[in-house]
């Protein structure tokens, strides 16, 4: 295979070496964590929905048994698993959890959240200080499959135009949403903010919150590389500020392997963050510490020498 | 670089590193990037930040700048209305985006003695302190056309009066004399700002092809007193008289032997005699006269 092809479709060598599923491990384990957990959110309105189209089609008649399921799964309330959406939801009607970004949005824009928030956002912080800040952008984040989709249609598609704003771009952005809150007094980034808007708009209607997830898709197809998730957004910004401490990190524990096919590099959200750990460059643990990783594991589905692997921060099993 | 450059620039002052390059850049991106999201994102949120006036906020909802401080637009409150009044607006509606709000006049609030809605906030943007739903003022009820209002044409259409749920409190029907016809009453919904909660129920069930009676945020639908207003009747009511003294009372005709300044017309009382000659000289109109004057 020529190296043009190569770089057009990176993971092929890793493919023809491993298999497909081998390939793809990391990536479907991640739609299905980004599904799933969209999924627990859906089916209580789902159920609510399909109850309602059931009892107004009167297909009760038809379908006894169902009927009395129905009937009784709603005397008990229904199928409730999370209620709410990313900013702020309710498991199981036991534990609260809020986004620590749109937390401080709201002290930003003077407004002091009552007990169930503060506990509820101190929760997602330790959860994310412990596995990675940005395992959220990798596992969770639904914007994730929009600017994957951009991505690998930009890779196909072999387009080059790349006008990326500089990184630090998406922090100057992170103060800017906290100063535009103090300023105004309301949550003013959360009018446009795509990844709520994303995520909310799957639950509770999407209206014209569609538009916003199509402007990041061109932008990143047409404009810059990986240019809103690893540029602009403030969201990931934030998460990368919890992601000094992360337990989970991927290492290039095999780095002496590396046949330099560069395919890690191709598919990397973040590609900056593999060269210390996989080049020694300026450290000699294998470990990728830099906060921005997000931890999605695609460079150790797409490496035909199985260089990487998913390991814990204090591995410093090399085999060298 | 290029050869002009390295041509001008004095052989000892050092060139410009790489990685300062590029820290030098980051910073500017980051930066701008700061201004960008304030000015842009503040500007049209500062801009955009008032209610539409069709759109209510849930019952216990802060005063609508605190809440938009204060909502993390998570959708809990649309979760736990039973009645599935709530909404979440979504970009294009008139309400800030993400936000609960409801149009009474597609479906009003049920004012539920619980108020399930509140529980589950999880900012306090919807006041936990609000346990009695008749104190909630999700807005205020205008009778905002008094030229369609089926009661102002001299009907007895009520149905704004009947369905309040606090009815002959919120909503009461204001006996006036029906100058058109000149025989009979009108009876006019009249809000009372005291008990309404801005439920919308009247607003829904108003008959007319659009609304006559419409609740709108309180903002919109209240005047206010200069501080300084004093009430005459009330101070009098305080200090056991009038503060300005008694007034001098002329004599009014017609009106003698009662309250100075009362002109009432009570139940039984008759037009004064002298009106009632000149009305006996008067050739009798066709159809029935109340011989009422106004």
């Amino acid at each position: 295979m020529s190296r043009a092809a190569d770089r057009l479709r990176p993971g092929q060598d890793a493919i023809a070496q491993k298999g497909w599923l081998a390939a793809h491990k990391w990536l479907l384990l991640r739609r299905i964590s980004q599904l799933g957990i969209l999924a627990l959110f859906l089916i209580g309105p789902g159920f609510q929905h399909f109850a309602s189209w059931f009892a107004a089609g009167n297909h009760g008649a038809d379908w006894p048994m169902l009927a009395a399921l129905i009937e009784k799964i709603q005397d008990g309330g229904g199928l409730w698993l999370v209620k709410g959406n990313l900013a702020s939801s309710l498991t199981l009607d036991t534990l609260p959890l809020t986004d620590p970004y749109i937390f401080l949005q709201i002290l930003a824009a003077g407004f002091v959240p009552a007990a169930t928030a503060v506990v509820g956002a101190a929760i997602v912080v330790v959860f994310y200080l412990l596995v990675g800040g940005r395992v959220f952008c990798a596992w969770v984040c639904p914007v994730n499959l929009v600017t994957d989709a951009a991505a690998w249609m930009r890779r196909r598609l072999g387009i080059k135009a790349n006008h990326v704003p500089p990184a630090a771009t998406r922090y100057g952005f992170l103060v800017g949403t906290f100063i535009a809150a103090a300023v105004t007094g309301t949550l003013a980034w959360e009018w446009f903010n795509p990844v709520a808007i994303a995520h909310r708009g799957l639950i509770f209607g999407m209206g014209a919150g569609g538009c916003f997830l199509l402007i990041v898709f061109i932008y990143d197809l047409l404009f810059a590389q990986r240019g809103w998730c690893g540029h602009l957004c403030p969201t990931g910004a934030f998460y990368s500020l919890l992601g000094r401490t992360a337990l989970l990190r991927v290492s290039a524990s095999r780095r002496e392997a590396c046949n330099d096919c560069m395919d890690c590099f191709a598919v990397c959200p973040e590609p900056q963050v593999i060269r210390p750990a996989l080049k020694k460059a300026g450290q000699e643990s294998p470990i990728i510490r830099a906060p921005l990783c997000t931890t999605c594991g695609r460079c150790i589905d797409v490496c035909s020498q199985k260089v990487f692997r998913l390991t814990h921060r204090f591995d410093r099993r090399s085999s060298s | 670089m290029n050869a002009i450059d390295s041509a001008d620039r004095a052989p000892e002052k050092p060139v410009v590193s790489s990685a300062r390059r590029k820290f030098l850049a980051g910073m500017a991106g980051a930066v701008g990037g700061g201004c960008f999201m304030t000015l842009g994102v503040g500007l049209s949120a500062w801009q955009n930040r008032a209610l539409a006036a069709q759109a209510l906020r849930p019952p216990g909802a802060l005063p609508e700048d605190e809440f938009l401080a204060a909502c993390t637009r998570c959708g809990l409150c649309v979760r736990d209305c039973p009645y599935d009044i709530l909404k979440l607006a979504v970009p294009g509606d008139p309400v800030p985006t993400g936000t609960p709000y409801f149009t009474a006049r597609n479906i009003p609030c049920e004012m539920c003695e619980d108020i399930p809605c509140i529980k589950p906030c999880p900012t306090g943007a919807l006041d936990p302190g609000l346990t009695d739903i008749a104190q909630s003022r999700m807005g205020l009820a205008v009778l905002i056309d008094h030229e369609t209002c089926l009661n102002f044409l001299g009907l007895r259409c009520d149905v704004c009066y009947r369905v309040c749920p606090v009815i002959d409190k919120a909503i009461t029907l204001e006996r006036q004399h029906n100058a058109r016809s000149d025989r009979h009453a009108m009876l006019l919904p009249t809000v009372h700002s005291a008990h309404c909660t801005g439920c919308g129920k009247c607003e829904a069930a108003c008959v007319l092809d659009e609304a006559a009676i419409r609740v709108l945020p309180l903002p919109l639908a209240q005047g206010k007193l200069g501080a300084h207003y004093r009430k005459g009747w009330e101070e009098r009511e305080k200090h056991g008289g009038s503060l300005i003294g008694e007034q001098v009372e002329l004599p009014v005709r017609g009106l003698e032997g009662k309250p100075y300044g009362d002109s009432r017309v009570g139940d039984g009382e008759q037009p004064t005699p002298e009106n009632a000659a000149e009305a006996a000289d008067e050739p009798t109109p066709p159809g029935i006269d109340s011989r009422w004057r106004p």
